[in-house]
């Protein structure tokens, strides 16, 4: 048995009488690239926010990185990066001033911070822009850069909300595999996402509906299990006995 | 973690910087204020044409109209007879014209004796403007009568501004409203605008905190304020040569409680506003239209409806531009103004320990 690293167990979210999140419970491994499919309005970034520290259960308990989500939540802060469903570095700041400024909120000292913005910027050939403000670059680069900043700290997970919206194909290509890359050096990856392509690119893939979970597999058990050609079919089979809209 | 508080200021310094219509706006609007205030719309009057009618002239005749042309306030415009007065008002050519009663000298020395109280000398005066109707009357009447002491019952002395100047007037009212504009507005609009775009949402994810997110952020705003409240202070000694006789340590304290006042006016807006638009709006309608209006900025307190005037003891300026002219044109010292002071703390510690729970409460 590998690491586990975000491990959850009846996770609920109530707002009001509405669940928006109900009492899933799953396993992530250290290094796996975990898809969390669903629909607008399933539940996917009410649990992802909760496995962030950025707002607390209803009821349930888990764990992420080793830190426990109901207590420990500053600790699990420290250890995760964070990539929003909307583009989140400061436009009217360079590449560089971005990434100093992340690494500084980790805590990474001056030299650390050099090394690893250069290492990462190399990575992505990107050395050369290092002072153009980001603001200025096309939408699949900030994505990209967003991807790097969010794990400039190395951290154990990270989570992704639909991180390629609005992307075209080849960047999206070249994101996953930063992705693959990361996970290869044993980041975890927690990833939503609306296109069913990259859903085959997951170690695993979970799929909610109305708030539960009620698929979790690998892609190609998936398929077979509803006899589908393609993660499109089984998410198609399976998100229309959802009741709720968005 | 010491050191990430200063990333952040210098982050928030950053954006500033590089929004240079956003600076220009905010190191411009004061100057223009002060400017506008200060010289443009005055209710001073200066240079008002004045001409006279004097059937009979006389040394004392002389005198009067000399004395009128020596005057600043006034330009002499010659003699007209009765049958041009309305001739000249209505043209415009002269705003104001004194008629000295036939024979004057003669008369003069009736009233002097206590024979007649005749009034001998008519003031005709344009009054399309009733401002500058007013006061030309009042100034009027001033000169002239000031050499019949016989007629003049008061001896009126003008205390603090003797000259009228209306700049004494607006410098405090104008600080009064920069400062909730640059601090409150400013701080405000940054903060949600960060919720906006969602960068909030992954500084939240991080382990920074809150709290030292947001005093990062009034870091360069408070240093702005200051250059602008030094700015003004310059602006209003040397331009508008506002006395400031009551010291200026008094005066720099104060104004930097009221940052502070403003910047906790300015969180206070962020956790209630979820769009840029909504704290533009909340800052415009809900703390600058009271302030034009409610806190003695352009009208009198004691001039409004007793509701009005009720409401007003809510608005932070209100005590703010009281104190300020107390302090710049009295000449009165920090230590006379503790009443508006210790009500600044108070609005400022319920402001601030207000925003800061709410602020708290929703990031859960």
């Amino acid at each position: 048995m590998r690491d586990i690293v975000i491990s959850v167990h009846d996770l609920t979210k109530c707002f009001g009488s509405f669940t928006a999140v109900d009492n899933i419970s799953f396993d992530v491994a250290k290094g796996e690239i975990f898809g969390f499919l669903g629909a607008n309005g399933a539940g996917k970034t009410t649990a992802m926010r909760m496995l962030c520290g950025l707002s607390y259960p209803t009821s349930g308990r888990g764990t992420v990185a080793g830190y426990d989500i109901m207590r420990e939540g500053e600790e699990i802060k420290r250890h995760i990066g964070y990539m929003s469903q909307k583009f989140s570095l400061y436009n009217d700041l360079t590449v560089w001033e971005n990434m100093n400024l992340f690494a500084g909120i980790y805590g990474l000292s001056k030299e650390e911070t050099k090394k690893r913005s250069e290492e990462l910027l190399s990575q992505l050939n990107f050395l050369s822009e290092r002072n153009t403000l980001v603001g200025s670059l096309p939408l699949g680069w900030k994505q990209k850069l967003a991807f790097v900043v969010a794990t400039i700290h190395n951290p154990d997970v990270v989570f992704l909300d639909e991180p390629t919206g609005g992307v075209d194909p080849i960047t999206r290509r070249q994101f996953w595999e930063l992705i693959y890359k990361a996970s290869e050096r044993g980041t975890t990856i927690f990833v939503t996402t609306h296109y069913m392509d990259e859903a085959e690119y997951c170690s695993r893939v979970s799929i909610m509906v109305d708030g539960k979970i009620c698929a979790l597999d690998t892609p190609t058990r998936l398929k077979e299990k509803y006899s589908a050609k393609s993660m499109d079919e089984v998410f198609r089979t399976l998100a229309r006995k959802a009741e709720r809209g968005e | 973690m010491k050191n990430n508080f200063w990333q952040f200021v210098k982050k928030e310094s950053l954006h500033i910087i590089r929004d240079k219509r956003t600076m220009l706006v905010v190191m411009l609007i004061p100057v223009m204020l002060m400017v506008l205030f200060g010289f443009a719309i005055s209710t001073e009057v200066n240079n008002i044409n004045v001409a006279v009618v004097a059937p009979d002239r006389s040394n004392s005749i002389d005198d009067a109209v000399e004395t009128l042309s020596n005057n600043n306030y006034f330009t002499f415009c010659g003699y007209i007879t009765q049958e041009q007065i309305d001739e000249k008002l209505r043209s415009g050519e002269v705003s104001a014209v004194i008629v000295f009663t036939p024979d004057y000298d003669r008369k003069l020395s009736q009233v002097a004796a206590g024979i007649t109280s005749a009034p001998l000398i008519q003031v005709i005066v344009d009054a399309s403007n009733v401002n500058t109707a007013n006061s030309a009357t009042a100034y009027l009447q001033n000169i002239l009568l000031g050499k019949e002491s016989k007629q003049s019952m008061f001896e009126t002395r003008m205390l603090f501004n003797p000259q009228m100047k209306s700049a004494y007037n607006f410098v405090p009212g104008i600080m009064g409203f920069i400062f909730i504009l640059v601090c409150a507005m400013m701080t405000s609009v940054s903060i949600v605008r960060e919720k906006e775009t969602g960068t909030m949402e992954v500084l939240l994810a991080s382990p920074a905190r809150p709290i030292k997110i947001i005093f990062a952020k009034m870091i360069p705003y408070f240093a702005i304020s200051c250059i602008v409240l030094i700015m003004i202070l310059l602006l209003a000694r040397y331009l508008l040569e506002v006395p400031m006789s009551g010291g200026v340590f008094g005066i720099f304290t104060l104004s930097l409680l009221y940052l502070v006042l403003s910047l906790s006016l300015g969180l206070f807006v962020s956790t209630i506003a979820q769009t840029q638009i909504a704290a533009l709006l909340i800052s415009a309608m809900v703390m600058m239209m009271p302030i034009m209006m409610l806190s003695g900025l352009l009208f009198p307190i004691e001039n409004l409806p007793l509701f009005f005037q009720v409401v007003s003891n809510i608005i932070p300026a209100r005590w703010y531009i009281d104190a300020m002219r107390k302090m710049m044109i009295q000449g009165a010292p920090l230590i006379a103004v503790w009443k508006d002071s210790v009500i600044l703390i108070g609005m400022t510690i319920i402001i601030l320990a207000i925003s800061l729970k709410k602020f708290n409460n929703k990031l859960e």
